[in-house]
Formats: structure tokens, sequence, C-alpha cells
């Protein structure tokens, strides 16, 4: 492959999903996003994989879950209807532990919205759109250089953490085209298998680590995999000594790791009076109306979340007593987090829902008038 | 009567949670008779189940078992054998599971002909959740949800999966249980896919509203209202057991790799 390279974002999605080893995508077509599986059905069969077009997003979200059950890594991609569709099986991965990667390239909704326009207003879907209680991680590309590490680095954490991972883009990240440079060499992890005999391993195991070894089904590793809560076993329970370790250890597996999955940038933050924080495509607007801004003098630093679930609440708590201004494609989603952490007097808005984007001169104009203050 | 098979469950997970006179259980024998009698590598062997009564059997049986969401056995076993086309993986369905919730998945997996053997247990009735209405409750029969009667027609499962493109189905009871063992390994052997109903009994949830007094009468209905191709039907609510048809089309999964080795060549 010639480097540098001119890509979209979406193909760059489904080469870095290759790159990582993907060897498995099931999906149903949806704007804007179907880049993706189109990519996917004309590159996997040449690479010994399998690429499979279902009914509907329920069957896909089903599909790659039983498909990495038995070994492969498995990715699918969508848009906000589908990615609602999504949800019950995407509880289903967390809660059986099953590593995946899911694609959401956001649109504008409710609904069916604006199928062709940006959006990024399933922010919280990606961390609480599944019922209950349960751990998530979401990255978010800016550019297409992105979606491809990112692509790899999803996976790498899927393996890991033995989890689904959102990879959280918009219509304009996943259509976009721009210069890439692919690495030589790229670290890629595969989930760690069992180093006992089938008659010792226990797929649920409630170790130090928190993340148990997962057998490929087919290997000689006869269990049991259920969406009922269950015992270290992997067989279902309603016993309460049984289901509060589980739970306790589901929903905090990822504490012990948090330093290797939240990535943020950080930019010109030492002397910021004001910290923009914005993810995205309204990242991209906000770093140009940084620079203007501070050739005008304004000390304007920028943070953006890469990993937006879990957020990297450690790493923005740096920055108290700063005065931050959320720049994002909803009605404040991130913004609520935010004001979570440093009150809401700390906090100023700039949304937009209308399907266009935030431009820099937007926040520059927001800019001039809170340094203003 | 158990001894000959044991060695295919996890004994330490029984006793099973299905009710006295159910019909589930005899049913999970026939069939695990079936993988017995065939002398499948039971570290090959994959069960898929949805949620329900009947998709609980999969906890009880020693081999690779998913116990997915409701509705949803068809995809999760159509990833799995798309990804290692060389497990064998049978799939677990109740009536409301594969027709209400599932019905989308039902036909497009039939459309596929992916090679995957499904077993639908039909006991006409959400058992689980108390005795509900299903698409498989006949017309007139009573549940909690048509307590004055099913306005409602039931499908013909088999011929729902037929006319989407199934390439083998056929029919048993769980009074017929030999029967039930031979067409399970009929489907088994069929290259694409297969759906076996098992018409089983509910006393509890469907029996008792539907004026069988105990499980045995149940049993006795089932035996005296199926009938085998050529012969009589006498009521109309007969059905007919045993084979219900077969036919020849290309299998997903062989077909897929077809398509990986052309490229293949192409390439070269």
């Amino acid at each position: 492959m010639s480097n540098p390279k001119l890509m979209q974002g979406n193909e760059a999605v489904a080469e870095g999903a290759l790159a990582a080893g993907v060897l498995f995508y099931a999906g149903y077509p949806i704007t804007p996003s179907t880049e993706i599986a189109e990519k996917m059905a004309e590159r996997l069969p040449l690479v010994g994989g399998s690429f499979i077009q279902m009914e509907d997003e329920i069957g896909s979200m089903a599909a790659i879950i039983g498909a990495s059950l038995t070994g492969l890594k498995a990715l699918t991609a969508t848009s906000g209807p589908g990615f609602s569709l999504m949800q019950e099986n995407l509880g289903y991965a967390v809660a059986t532990e099953v590593p995946c990667v899911v694609v959401n390239v956001q649109r504008g909704g409710p609904s069916t919205g604006l199928p062709t326009s940006p959006a990024q207003a399933d922010v919280m879907q990606a961390r609480w759109g599944t019922h209950g209680d349960h751990p998530i991680i979401a990255i978010t590309p800016s550019t297409v250089q992105e979606c491809y590490l990112l692509t790899v680095i999803a996976f790498n954490l899927s393996e890991e953490y033995r989890i689904p991972v959102i990879l959280l883009m918009d219509e304009v990240i996943g259509h976009l085209r721009e210069k890439v440079v692919l690495p030589d060499q790229l670290t890629i992890v595969n989930r760690k298998g069992p180093d006992v005999p089938p008659g010792e391993y226990l797929p649920y195991e409630n170790d130090d680590s928190m993340i148990p070894a997962m057998a490929n089904f087919g290997d000689g590793y006869r269990y049991h995999v259920t969406g009922l809560t269950h015992n270290q076993k992997g067989l279902p329970t309603g016993n309460p000594e049984v289901t509060k370790p589980f739970m306790q250890r589901l929903t905090q597996k990822l504490n012990p790791y948090l330093d290797r999955i939240q990535m943020v940038e950080e930019v010109l933050l030492e002397d910021a009076d004001l910290i923009l924080i914005a993810y995205g495509c309204s990242a991209r607007s906000a770093m140009e109306a940084l620079h203007i801004a501070r050739g005008r003098g304004l000390k304007v630093g920028l943070f953006r979340p890469i990993t937006i679930w879990p957020f990297p609440q450690k790493q923005l708590e740096k920055y108290v007593g700063r005065k931050f201004l959320v720049v994002e494609m909803n009605t404040g989603q991130l913004a609520g987090e935010i004001e979570r952490i440093f009150g809401n007097k700390a906090v100023e808005r700039l949304n937009r829902i209308d399907g266009e984007l935030i431009t820099p001169k937007e926040v520059l104009e927001k800019i001039g008038g809170l340094c203003n203050v | 009567m158990f001894n000959d098979i044991a060695q295919y469950f996890r004994t330490d997970t029984l006793p099973h949670i299905w009710c006295p006179g159910c019909g589930i259980g005899t049913i999970t024998a026939a069939i695990v008779r079936a993988i017995k009698t065939l002398q499948l590598d039971q570290n090959k062997v994959i069960f898929v189940s949805g949620i329900g009564c009947s998709s609980r059997m999969p906890g009880y049986l020693d081999f690779n078992t998913i116990h997915t969401t409701h509705g949803r056995a068809l995809p999760f076993a159509t990833g799995i054998k798309a990804a290692r086309p060389e497990l064998d993986v049978f799939v677990i369905m109740g009536d409301g599971d594969s027709t209400a919730i599932g019905g989308n998945h039902l036909i497009h997996a039939s459309r596929r002909n992916i090679d995957l053997t499904a077993i639908v247990i039909n006991n006409s009735i959400y058992g689980m959740t108390g005795g509900q209405t299903s698409p498989l409750t006949p017309h007139d029969k009573r549940g909690t949800t048509s307590p004055f009667g099913n306005l409602e027609r039931p499908f013909q499962v088999l011929e729902l999966a037929k006319a989407a493109g199934a390439t083998y189905g056929a029919r048993a009871t769980a009074f017929h249980n030999q029967l039930l063992t031979k067409l399970v390994i009929d489907a088994y052997n069929n290259s694409g896919f297969s759906l076996v109903e098992a018409i089983s009994q509910c006393p509890v949830s469907y029996g008792r509203r539907n004026k069988f007094k105990t499980p045995a009468d149940m049993l006795l209905w089932q035996k005296e209202h199926a009938y085998k191709a050529g012969q009589r039907i006498g009521h109309e609510d007969d059905f007919e057991i045993g084979e219900i048809f077969r036919s020849e089309a290309p299998e997903y999964t062989k077909e897929y790799d077809k398509l990986r080795q052309r490229l293949k060549e192409v390439s070269r």
C-alpha cells in the first residue's frame, strides 16, 4: 500500500479492521455507514474471512457475537436507528463478555431524522442504550487517520478486556476524504486463552485480573454462555451471593485499566483560561477556532476525549478552576457529564442540532463572548 | 433410561426447571439420542437457544452451549456456522420465540439455506411467562391473553419454512419420541436449513386452560391426532408426523467457500 494515501473515513475503518485481523462482518445497510459494509463484502472473502448481510441490525449484532465466540474478530457498522436495534444484543455481549466492535456513524435523530447529515446525538445511547448497569468503551475519531488507528485500538481493547467497543463516528468523519499515513507496524492484541485443561476451566473466573480467559467454541473447552446472571462456570443463577460478586466484577472490570483505555488529546491547556471540550467532527472546528483565538491573544485550549466512555474524568479534573466550553452536535449530552464533575457554573455549551456543522466562526464568536466577560 | 445418554449432560445442573408433566424433557432426550446415534464429536457440537422454557435445554447439555436473547437464536447460530462451518450447530427454540419475535430470522435462515439443525418445540403457548397466546396457539384455544379464546389463526410453521426456502422439514411429538430421534438425525444429515417441529405438552400453562385434566391426557391427544403420510385425516385437529418436505438447494456456507476459492483462482 502506497504511503501517504487519500482515503475516506468509512474506508479507513474497514482497512483498520482488516489490519487488526477481523475475519467476520455482519451488517445491514444504513446511511451514512454503508461504505464499511461494502468494503468488507469485497475484502473479507479474499482473506479467508466471511461477510454476511443480515435481515436487520438485531441479527447483525447476534451474528457477530456468535462468530466471536468461535474465536474470530468480528465487526458490524450502523447508524443511529440501527444502533437502537442493536442495544439488546449489545448488552448480551457485555454480560457474556464477548469481544466485538460496533461502529456507529452518527446521523441526525431521533427516529429516521437526518440520514445524510451529521450529529453527535448518540453519546448517551452509546453509554446507556442497553438496559442494566454495565461497563462500555466508546471511542471517537476526529480524522481519517484516527478512523484507521482507532479501529485497530478498538479491536485491541475489545480483545484484551472482553467487552464490546463502540467506535462512535459521525457523518462528517465517515464521509471525509483526507490524507492518511498507514504505519508499517501496529500493535495487535488477541484475547487471552485458557492456560488450564478443560476440566479446570472457569469461563467467568473471578480472579484479580477481573478479565477471565476466553476459550473458543469448538476448541475442546465445553462451557455455557447465557445472558442470565451466571456463576463462574457460566451457568445461570439467581442466588444473591453469586450475583453480587459477578455484577461487581462486571461493572468494575475496566477500573484497574483506565489509564490504558482512556485516550485524550490536550492542546495548549497549561495557561488556558477557557478550555474547549470537543470530539469527532466538532473537535476539528474547535481546533481551528482555538488557533485563531490564540492568534488574537486569547488563552484558549482544547481537551479532546478520544475515549468518550469511560469518560476520562481524572485527566480533566486537573483543570479544576478553569472555565469550560463544550462544543457538540447535540443538546449537551457530554456537557451534562462535565457539569457533573465541575458544577454547572463552570460549564458553557455550544450546540447545534439542525444537521449543519458547528463552524469555527461560531466557536470563535462564543469564545469571544466568554473571554470578554 | 437416562444412563445411555448421561455422558451428554451436565449432571451437576440437574434437576431441571421444567414443570412435572412437561414434554421438553422427553424431547431433550430424543434430540440427545440422535447426537449419540450420529456419534458426533461432543467438542464440535454447538447448541444455541433463544428465551423461554425450551431454550433452557442447552444449559443442561455438555456441549458448547449458548442461551441467547429472545427470538435471536438463529442469527447467533448463523454467525457461529458462517464463522466455523465445520461445527455441528443445533438450534433449540420455542413457538413464541421462533415464530413471533424471531419470525423474521426464521424465514431468512430458511432463505439462506444455511446448514443448521433447528428444532421448534411447539407447546402452543408462552409457558415461561405463564400462558400467553403465541402465534402457534390454535384458533379458539385459551391463553391468559386470550381469555375468551384465540381470535387469531396459527402459523403452519413447516409450510412457512418451506415457502421461505428451507430444504428439510419434519414433525414429531413428545409422544412419538423414537420418531423424533430419527427425524433429528435426518435433519442433521440434510446439508441446508432443516426444521423439526416437536409438538410438546404444557400441562400447567396450556392444558389446564384447555380441558386437559392431566399431562397424560395431552400425550394421548398427541397420539390420537397424529397421522403419517397417506393415512386418513379424521378430525380437523389432526396433524401429519414424519418427514413433511425435502428439497435440494445450494447451502450457504458451501457457496461462500466456493466464492473464496473462485476469488483465489482469479487473483492467481
